[in-house]
């Protein structure tokens, strides 16, 4: 089952969602950016989810502070993502599971 | 960092399409949680399974479709949905940008298919990825695709189960899409002297903007904008003293590879 209206609403959002992911490279393929905005975009990575991460554990308060302490710990020591994460979302879950004891 | 890789030139290999969907396959914990909220949240709207299918293959943005069927209503609000969806990927763009070092090297379906599937961690693993010498552009490809079957599997399950199983919203499982990104900091880390500094403006910038009660994706934004004109800034400091060339080399100038290196005063290695 496919209506009009909201099959014209995901092409909509398809659209401008596609625009986005390759308007921002296809600009700078025709105009070369002035040196200060080629270094902010080098740099860009750090800052843009060291943003959003400390957005999504203002939410989140202690529980995930401890969750991401221990993410930042195995994902140093191991390397492995896998483990990192399954160890943030076990503290989350213990902390869980001792708030409501 | 500063040893003569940036002079290996760019390819892009099956090999590499291979490697970069082994390795998003971690992800999937943090993924597919949310894809089958998306997917549940989908069906409580009233959209049907070809229909909830469609978005998520060609829209493929998880906070652009949560927040798009927050707005969902009968008929379907046509302008809101795709002005919401405008307003949360915005921040694609900046990072299809910063991809410059592979994206450069490549034309046609590859680099336009190549920039259909980037989502966020993509490109916080691809970045890792070159930091670390990587030069598969195929990688970048990889990664996307195998997201994107994931979260097409995510989205029909969560729409075929919904009613039958329920996440709370403070389950546990939802920390996992925060902790893939805590966890895609840390090869991204290049050292406190470089990083500290614009890391710490980007979070307190973000918790500020959002304190004064402006909406997303405006707190994301000031916090990624922010920190990487601190650390833009600091690098052309750098480079501007008497010995140009040697510090912002070092990490920071890796980053471009040959031929691509900005217009400004020759630093390339």
């Amino acid at each position: 089952m496919m209506r009009s209206d909201v099959l014209l609403a995901i092409l909509g959002m398809a659209l401008v969602t596609y625009l986005c992911r390759a308007g921002g490279y296809a600009l700078l393929r025709v105009v070369r950016p002035p040196p200060f905005i080629d270094a902010m975009l080098r740099h860009l990575p750090g800052p843009i989810f060291a943003a959003y991460v400390t957005l999504a554990l203002s939410r989140t308060g202690l529980p995930g502070l401890f969750g991401a302490a221990a993410v930042v710990l195995v994902q140093w020591r191991t390397g492995n993502l896998s483990a990192s994460i399954l160890a943030g979302v076990a503290t989350v879950w213990l902390f869980g599971l001792l708030a409501g004891a | 960092m500063a040893e003569p890789q940036p002079f290996r030139p760019v390819v892009f290999t099956r090999a590499g399409m291979r490697r970069g969907a082994r390795a998003a396959l971690p992800l999937y914990l943090g993924l597919l949680p949310f894809g089958m909220v998306v997917g549940v949240i989908s069906a409580g709207k009233g959209l049907s399974l070809a229909e909830t299918l469609l978005m998520s293959a060609i829209v493929y943005a998880g906070a652009a479709q949560l927040l798009a069927l927050e707005l969902w209503a009968d008929p379907a609000p046509v302008l809101a949905v795709t002005f919401a969806a405008l307003v949360v990927n915005i921040r694609l763009a900046p990072m299809g940008a910063a991809l410059g070092f592979w994206l450069d090297r490549l034309r046609g379906w590859r680099l336009w298919g190549t920039l259909a599937t980037l989502v966020d961690h993509a490109f916080a693993m691809s970045i890792a990825e070159h930091r670390a010498g990587g030069r598969d552009a195929g990688y970048l490809l990889g990664l996307g695709l195998s997201l994107w079957v994931a979260w097409q599997a995510a989205t029909v399950a969560g729409h075929v189960l919904s009613g039958v199983v329920q996440l709370p919203p403070g389950h546990p499982l939802f920390f996992g899409g925060t902790a893939a990104f805590v966890g895609l900091l840390v090869p991204i880390w290049r050292g406190a002297r470089q990083d500290l500094l614009p890391w710490a403006l980007a979070g307190l910038a973000a918790l500020g903007t959002q304190r004064l009660g402006l909406p997303q994706p405006l707190p994301l934004l000031a916090g990624a904008l922010s920190g990487a004109a601190l650390a833009a800034w600091n690098e052309i400091r750098a480079r501007g003293g008497p010995k140009a060339g040697s510090e912002a080399s070092s990490g920071a100038g890796s980053e471009a590879s040959p031929g691509t290196a900005p217009s400004g005063p020759g630093t390339a290695p």
